[in-house]
Formats: structure tokens, sequence, C-alpha cells
């Protein structure tokens, strides 16, 4: 598994790098602040240690460094905030990407599966209802809608296609779960009630995890999904493949590369909450 | 062997209290910390939902006003039933004391009219989230006048035997029950208008 | 225990029955000693809980040895762990650990025992309050852990409890409502009685500037749970009323469990449970660490033999700490959709309250320079926990902003992270506040080779267990995996589970040169009199054991509490309340 290992997973997103290069900086920063730290206090210890004819001094030796230190680690906290973390998190939140070329998609989590919604070669999805969530529809889709008649939904399993910004709408049926992806540095809660996004892109293709990141119950620890990621033209095939079979649409190989298009598509149930 | 402790009856030098102040404002202030959340967890709900309907719609205005109208006046007769325990009048002490007792069974007689009529017309806290706010929120005031009731019970009857050997720290306990009736009263007149008449 | 022969000074009247001197006491060192067993045998329950959670993680799947018998079919089949048994051993192994262990010893069991003695009263302000908070805590402390018998278990919605997960949970889940409500107002009562005492009753000439820290400590933390613990009651009402009442305060609209839609009225937020709680949730962890950092000044100063360097930085520093933990807690909760304006106030915050703390850990260890160190036992601990905390502290940075916190929030980094800090650091404060206080609360020593040993074997097993959740963290393991051999991320580094869990067991077996030490001590532990430390604060002063009340005169103090080493004395210590000149 050169995926996995001791230390960070492999990243294939295009944003990760900059979370693990601020996860080793503050790593580095630690050690180093550690250490010196720690190599003063066994020196104290040695050199201080009580013995014959050795007293302790009432008037203490003031320092001048420890002020020099925190001042330090205090302009350093706040460098490591605003320089690095905040424009990570703007973008990240903040900056919708280019919606023609994005790939959306919709996840409803549920215990213990992830059902993966795609809106089909329309580039619409169709309406939902959580009075019709049920084993024949997982995302409960209308079925008299006809935005929805081409909807792909899967259970488990998300494939993208690679160097594609993709978009996750995100909500659950029952209990907060959280939506990981570690290998693209992905995490978020998804929480019943409220519709939230996600967005990445990834560079690099194989086989990897969804993984539930928050306590939803008995099989919080099987709640593992597939994740695909694949080129332009596999993704494209897999969805064919996936298709309701009511029609048979003859394409191009090029119109059917990458279903896009803007998401004028019916909203999930519930009004998002801001707060 | 409680007589090595200072300042029950006498209070501090500096702080200028007794320690039954002192604690009766400390246990106030974790009080306005339990309600202040009750009521930020009404405005999160309310100003996140969809539709909210209007207090006076629903509820009964004019009761509600005539309850809070008897709640002020219990906590005037109560400070009347500090002063006279002041004064070292036993008997007005008792006067005032039993018309406060008086006055907060009245609102609870009030406030069960008041749960009865919505019961009766299948309103309970499960019916949405107005109702869930008004039950949880006016239950849990109704448990602080119950207990405060009963303090006052305690104080009027078998805990008034201290006024006969410790005035002062009688006195002192009266004060702190006060301040404690005092606050489940300006409770309610938050409670009043936001659920109400907003 | 050992007040047979309290003095005799009982104001002329009869001695108390057994079962008022003991069991109902209302004094405050039968109720910190009751508050003290207590709680180290909810913490032995806690801990006997994660040992049997290590097994599952260590070995998944196979069946438990020996012990499996004493299991029903619902907890284990065949020996094997089900998955339900394992979250209810989670929920309930923080649960205790923080509310029914650490917190009860740190504030109940110190903080009453002590914080009289130390201020100069002869009791608390409340005594009989003081009784009834310990009766709440022992109730409460019971009905959690009967939960475990009902037919469909304890709790097992994490500590955390969030909905809606823990609304639509089983039965267990009210009954810990129901217990921590008891908690809570047992808590509430308890801060009132230690704040009054402290405002209240300290020794004439005690100002504010010459308290000994650990009581500052105390007065902070007790601040900190009159506060903070009524929106968890306020929370804690309102989940009893989604779970029994039917309404929902945390349920939002269109549910649906195992294909049902739920018939509720909806329109309710699950988040705002999340506010509610870890408003009280992360004051509360700083109650863990502060009356550590009072226990550990105490011994540090006593056993460099000089004044602590700073100590009004020491006293600004928890002042400002238990301000800024009031404003931070949204840094728990980053990833359930936060904009960027709100994510950055809870970093800037987070980030702020991280300075107080190097600032304390800076000052004790400055401390150290120009002392006459002791190696005794409560030193060995109280010195080990200073990197430790810094540890603990330190792996707080990355899970304080959020972007890095993407990658680390639920993984057993944040386990790492926080048993740093409340393992081999609060329970390492709190282990040498008993080696430390033994001697005063019984009037004999512990051993200090047994003690020793303790130590060691302790401080070792606590990096072995938890070291390693780090780099399985980094890995991206995540917390609360029943099986966490499902995700293939996982599998490299299963090997560090293994290693946790026979660091978990062997620190058991670390426990057991202590728990005979404590019990042998208690009856043949060496005699001495009242300050074998030769401490200078006013416990020191009193008789060891103390009496009731404490001080047969009352103390008056002259001077602060460090007052170590000053120059032109014979003796390298001068007490509190040595008038001046002897």
């Amino acid at each position: 598994m050169q995926n996995y290992g001791w230390g960070l997973p492999v990243d294939i997103s295009t944003h990760g790098w900059q979370i693990d290069r601020l996860i080793l900086f503050f790593h580095v920063s630690m050690f180093v602040l550690f250490f010196g730290w720690l190599a003063f206090m066994v020196y104290a210890l040695v050199k201080f240690r009580a013995r014959a004819g050795h007293k302790a001094e009432y008037e203490s030796k003031h320092f001048k460094l420890p002020t020099f230190l925190e001042i330090g680690i205090a302009i350093l906290e706040l460098v490591l905030l605003v320089v690095f973390s905040m424009p990570i998190w703007a973008r990240y939140r903040e900056v919708p990407p280019d919606v023609k070329n994005s790939v959306r998609v919709r996840i409803v989590a549920e215990q213990f599966a992830w059902n993966v919604h795609y809106p089909g070669a329309d580039g619409k999805f169709g309406k939902v209802d959580p009075k019709l969530m049920g084993a024949s529809s997982p995302v409960g889709l209308d079925p008299n809608d006809a935005a929805g008649k081409d909807d792909i939904v899967t259970i488990n399993q998300l494939h993208i296609p690679v160097n594609t910004p993709i978009v996750v709408d995100l909500t659950s049926k029952d209990v907060i779960h959280s939506f990981s992806l570690p290998v693209a540095r992905v995490k978020q809660d998804v929480i019943p009630g409220q519709a939230t996004s996600v967005w990445f892109e990834t560079k690099q293709t194989g086989e990897f995890e969804i993984v539930c990141a928050q306590l939803c119950g008995l099989g919080h620890y099987r709640m593992r999904g597939f994740f695909v990621v694949e080129s332009k033209e596999d993704f494209a095939k897999w969805l064919r493949e996936q298709a309701p079979q009511q029609e048979v649409i003859e394409t191009t190989p090029e119109a059917a590369a990458v279903p896009t298009g803007p998401s004028t598509d019916a909203p999930l149930p519930a009004a998002p909450l801001k707060h | 062997m409680d007589g090595l402790i200072k300042h029950i009856s006498h209070p501090h030098p500096v702080t200028g209290v007794t320690n039954s102040k002192l604690g009766i404002w400390l246990f106030l202030a974790s009080e306005v910390m339990l309600f202040g959340a009750l009521f930020s967890a009404y405005v999160v709900l309310r100003t996140g939902a969809p539709a909210w309907p209007e207090g006076a719609k629903i509820l009964n205005v004019p009761l509600a006003t005539l309850n809070t109208f008897i709640l002020i006046t219990s906590s005037v007769t109560m400070v009347l039933s500090w002063a006279a325990a002041a004064t070292r009048d036993l008997g007005k002490f008792r006067k005032w004391m039993a018309i406060t007792i008086l006055l907060g069974c009245a609102f609870l007689v009030v406030k069960a009219f008041e749960y009865q009529s919505k019961f009766s017309h299948h309103h309970y806290p499960a019916t949405d989230n107005f109702y869930a706010t008004y039950f949880t929120l006016t239950g849990l005031h109704g448990i602080h006048v119950i207990c405060g009731l009963l303090a006052n019970l305690w104080l009027l009857l078998p805990g008034s035997k201290l006024f006969a050997k410790d005035p002062e720290m009688f006195t002192g306990r009266i004060e702190a029950a006060g301040l404690y009736w005092h606050f489940v009263d300006l409770v309610w007149i938050f409670l009043f208008p936001v659920l109400y008449l907003l | 225990m050992a007040h047979a022969h309290a003095a005799a000074h009982d104001h002329g009247h009869h001695e108390l029955p057994f079962w008022r001197k003991y069991i109902f006491s209302t004094d405050h060192k039968v109720i910190g000693m009751q508050y003290g067993i207590t709680a180290l045998l909810f913490l032995f329950i806690g801990f006997a809980f994660i040992m049997l959670m290590r097994w599952q993680l260590a070995y998944p799947g196979q069946p438990l040895p020996i012990l499996q018998n004493i299991f029903a079919e619902t907890q284990m089949v065949g020996g094997i762990m089900l998955p339900e048994f394992y979250n209810q051993l989670g929920a309930m192994h923080g649960t205790i650990m923080i509310f029914l262990g650490v917190v009860p010893l740190a504030v109940g069991a110190y903080g009453n025992y002590v914080v009289p003695l130390q201020v100069g009263a002869p009791d608390m302000a409340f005594p009989k309050l003081n009784a009834m908070s310990y009766w709440l805590y022992f109730i409460g402390g019971v009905i959690m852990l009967t939960s475990f018998f009902l037919p469909a278990g304890g709790a097992q919605s994490g500590w955390t409890s969030y909905p809606p997960l823990s609304i639509i949970a089983g039965e267990g889940q009210t009954w810990w409502l129901i217990g921590m409500a008891f908690l809570i107002n047992s808590s509430l009562l308890g801060s009132i009685n230690i704040l009054t005492t402290i405002i209240q009753l300290r020794a004439p000439g005690l100002t504010f500037w010459r308290l000994p820290y650990f009581v500052w400590a105390q007065f902070v933390t007790s601040f900190l749970l009159l506060l903070a613990f009524p929106p968890l009651m306020a929370a804690a009402v309102l989940q009893l009323m989604d779970r029994l009442a039917g309404t929902s305060f945390f349920m939002p609209s269109g549910l649906v469990v195992n294909g049902q839609a739920l018939e509720i009225a909806g329109g309710g937020n699950p988040v705002l449970w999340q506010h509610l709680f870890w408003f009280l949730a992360h004051p509360e962890v700083y109650v863990l660490i502060l009356p550590a950092m009072g226990i550990i000044t105490e011994i540090i100063a006593c056993n460099t033999r000089k004044p602590v360097y700073g100590y009004k930085a020491l006293v600004y520093s928890v002042v400002f700490l238990g301000f800024m933990s009031f404003v931070v807690w949204a840094h728990h909760m980053f990833l359930t959709g936060m904009g960027t304006q709100m994510s950055t106030f809870f970093q800037v915050t987070t980030m702020i309250i991280s300075i107080p703390s190097v600032v304390i850990l800076t000052t004790l260890v400055l401390t150290l320079w120009g002392g006459s160190i002791r190696f005794n036992t409560p030193m060995l601990f109280a010195l080990a926990f200073l990197p430790m905390f810094a540890i603990g502290g330190l792996t707080g940075l990355p899970l304080g902003l959020n972007s890095t916190d993407i990658h680390l929030h639920d993984t057993y980094y944040v386990i790492g992270h926080f048993h740093y800090v409340v393992a081999p650091g609060t329970i390492f404060a709190l282990f040498a506040g008993i080696y430390f206080w033994f001697p005063k609360m019984t009037g004999r020593r512990m051993n200090e080779v047994l003690g020793k040993i303790h130590f060691f074997f302790s401080f070792i097993f606590m990096n072995v267990i938890f070291m390693p959740m780090f780099i399985q963290g980094l890995a991206g393991v995540n917390r609360r995996l029943y099986d966490p051999m499902q995700y293939a991320h996982n599998q490299s580094t299963q090997g560090l589970n293994v290693v946790s869990s026979w660091g978990a067991w062997l620190l058991a077996l670390a426990q057991i040169p202590f728990i005979f030490n404590f019990f042998w001590s208690i009856f043949a532990g060496k005699k001495t009199q009242e300050n074998p430390w030769q401490a200078t604060t006013l416990e020191w002063t009193a008789p060891s054991p103390p009496p009731h009340g404490n001080f047969t005169v009352e103390p008056r103090v002259y001077r602060g509490p460090y007052e170590y080493s000053v120059p032109g004395r014979k003796d390298d210590f001068y007490p509190q309340s040595s008038p001046e000149g002897k």
C-alpha cells in the first residue's frame, strides 16, 4: 500500500500540499521548541540538584530570553494563522470552482452508507423528497420528475474524473456523519437538515476510500465507500454503464466526455442553515 | 461546630457581605447562564425557522399579564417580609411571607390553567418548536417558582425557629431567599414579552 | 479514617455517631476523602473500560481471554465484543474519566481538602451544602453506571452526545442525561462553596496576592464550573425533552431512520446542541488542567526551596486563561459548515489562549533555575507533568487551525493530544498531590521506593500508549472505530494499536505498587509530624491529620506563600504564619 504508511496519506488533491506544508511546518516548530525547552529543563535539573553545600537562591535571576521567545511564538502563531491557514480555508470554503467545467455530485449519507447521486446526461438533478426515501430510491427521487429519469444513484461508489473540479453537495438522512476523503484532504461534517458543499480537484488517479469521520452509530466503523479517480474517458464510460436503461442515447465520444452544465436543478430538501 | 466559621451572620469587613449573600449571588450568576442559554437556543431556533407563529395569537396574553402582575407584587411582599424580619417583627414577617407564598401559588394556578387549555386542544411540546420552547421555558421557570415556594414555606414554618436564636442570621436567610425570588420574577419579566408578545 | 485521635477541642459537645462522622459528615476533610476514594474508584472503572476496548482495537474480532464469561450476550458473543458494547464503553470511558473521575478528584477531593486549610479556615463556608454536593455526585455516578444493566445498554453516542444520534439512541442515553443533571448540580454547589470560602474565610493577613497558587487555580476553576456548566444543563434539558417529550429542538425536518420517516415536528438544529455542549466542554478541559497546575506549583516551589519565578505572571495567566476559555469553544466545530469569519474568530482566540499556558509552563521551568532540587516522588510526578503537558499543548496547535484540522479532525491525533494533557498531565499531577498531602491526611508517609517504581513505569507506559497515536492520526486513522481494519489507510498503523494496548495493560500493572503503597501506608507508613516536607503554606502548620476545625489557634499570615531560602534565616523555609522575627 504505497498510498498509506506511517506518514500522511498520499495527496492526490491540488490544494492538499498547502495543508501538508502547514502540518510539516507545525511539527518542525514543535520539535524545535519542545526539545530546546526540554534541554534547558534537564540542564537546570542537573545543575541545581540538591547536594551538600549547595543552597537555593532567593532572588531569581531575571531571564530576558523567555519574554522574547513568548513574543516570538505569538508572532509565529499569528503568521501561521494569517499567512498560511486563513487563505487555505477561504479558498476551501468560499471560492466556488469554475462551474462550467466542474462535475457536481450529491451525496446523501445514511446509517451506514453513502448514497451518491449524479445528475445524468441532462446535467440536472431530479426532484427529491425525504418522504420518498426508501430501498428503491435511497435519495428519494421523485419518479414523476423528468429531470430525474436519467439520474444515476449508486451506493458507496463515488467515481470522479481526474484534473476536474468536483463539487459535492452533502446532506444526511438521519444522524450526523462526516464525509472524509483522506487522500484528497477533504473532510466535511454531513448534518441532517443542512446542505453543505465541498469542492476539490485531483491530480492523480487510483482507487481510494470514503471514510465516515463522525460517530454515527453501530456501523460507523464500516461506513466505507469506494472513491475512484479515473480519466475523463473512463469516468464517462462508467457513467454510461450506471445509467438507467430507459433510453439509449447515441453520443459522440466528445459529447459523452464530462457531463457538465449549470446546476439549475431542484434544491435539496432542507434550507441550508447558516451560522 | 459551625460556630468557628466566620461571616455567617456578620459581613466580611472587606467584601461587605455575609457568606450566604455572596453564595446566593454566585448561584444567581449560574442561573443567568442557565436561562441565558435557553433564551439563546430560542433565538437560534426562531431565526433559523422558515415560519414562527406570533405568540399573541396562540397564547393567552391577558392571563400572562395577570401573572406578571402577581409575580411583581409577590416580589414586593417578599421585600416587606424581609424588612419585617430586619426590624425584628415576627408577626409582620409571617404575614408578608404568607402572602408572598399565596401569590406564588396563584401564579402556578394560572400557569396550570394555561397548560391545561393547551393540552385540551391537543397542543403539546411535541406539536412544534413554538410549543416546545413555550412549554420548556415556562416549565423550567415554573420548577424554579416551586423551589422558591418550598424554600419560603420552610422559612415561614420550621425555619422561623431561627428567629428566636439568631435573628441576624435569620434575616440573612430571608434576604437570600428574597434575592432568589426576585431573580425568578426577573426571568418571567423576560419570558413574558419574548414568548407572548413577540 | 485516622481521625480517631482527633484533638480534644469539640466545643464540649458529644462525639458524633459513626454515620454522621464518616458517612454524612459535613467536615470538609471527610468529604474531601469521600470524593477522593469515590473518584479513584471511578477512575479505575473508566480505565477498565478502555482496557477492554484496547483488546478489540489490538486484536479486532478475537475472543477476549479469561474474562469473556462475565459479559452478557448483548455485550460479547463468544468473547468477541459487539460494536454496540464498544460504543458504550467508549462513551462511558470519556464520561467517567472526565465527570466522575478527574474533576471530582481535582476539585471535589483536592479542592475540598486543601483549600480551607491553605486559607486558614476551619471548614468550607457551607459545610452542609458540601455534603450535599458529594451525595449528588455519588448518586449521579451510580445512575450513569447502572445504565449498563439496561437491556439496550448504556449511553453509546460518545461523551459528546451529538443529536440526532443521541436522540434516536436507546434508553441508556436518558440515564446519561439524568446522571449529568445530578453531576452538574453537584459541581455548581461545590463551586459556590469554594468561591465563598476563598473570598470570605481567608485568615487575617492572607491577601489575594499572598494566596498559594493552588488556591488561585481552584478559584478560577470554580468560576469556570459555575458559569460554564449551566448551558450544558440547559442543553441536557432540551435533549431530554427531545427524547422523552418528542420535541424537535435538535431534530431537523425530513429525518428518515432505517427507512422510516420520523414522526416528529422537525425544524430543530443539531448544531445548536454542539454550541451549547462545547460552551461548557471547552472550559471543562481547563477545569481538568488548572487544579493540576496548582498542585504542581506547590510541589515545585517546595522542592526547589525557592520562591516561584514570576508568581504574578502565573496569577495573571491563570485568570486570563479562565476568561479566554469561554470564547474558544467552536474550534471543536470547525467542520460543521462554518464560514470564514466565524472560524477566523475562533482560530484567533484559540491561538491567543495558548499564550498563558506557555507562560505558566515557562515560569515553572524557570523556577528550577537557581534552586536546590529534591527528587522525591511528588516532585518526580510534578516535573514529568511539565514536558507531558507541553506535548499535549503543542499538539493542540495544528488542531486549532481549521485548515490543518481538515486532515486531523476526528483522528487519533486528537486522542493523543488530549490524553497527553489529561493522562500524563493532570493525572500525574493528581498522583503528585496524593504523595505530597498523604502525610497531612493520615499522619504517615508513603513509601518512597514504591513511589519511584510507580512513577518510573507509569511515565514509560503513558508514553508507550499515547505517542503512537500522533502517527496514527497523521496517517488518517479515525476515532471511535470499533474495527479499524475495515479501512485500507488504517492497515499500516495497526501494529501501533497493539503497542498502545500493551502499554495500557502494563500501565495498569504499574499501578499495583501505588495501590499497595497507599493502603499499606495508612496503617504502617512511617509516622510524621506536621510538616514533613518543610513547606511554607498554612496546611503544614495544622496537626497531621487536622482535627475538626483544623487549627487549634486561628492562623495569622505575615508573608507570601513561597518564602524559601530567605537570606539571613537559619531554616531554608519561612512559613506564612510564623510571626516576624521567629
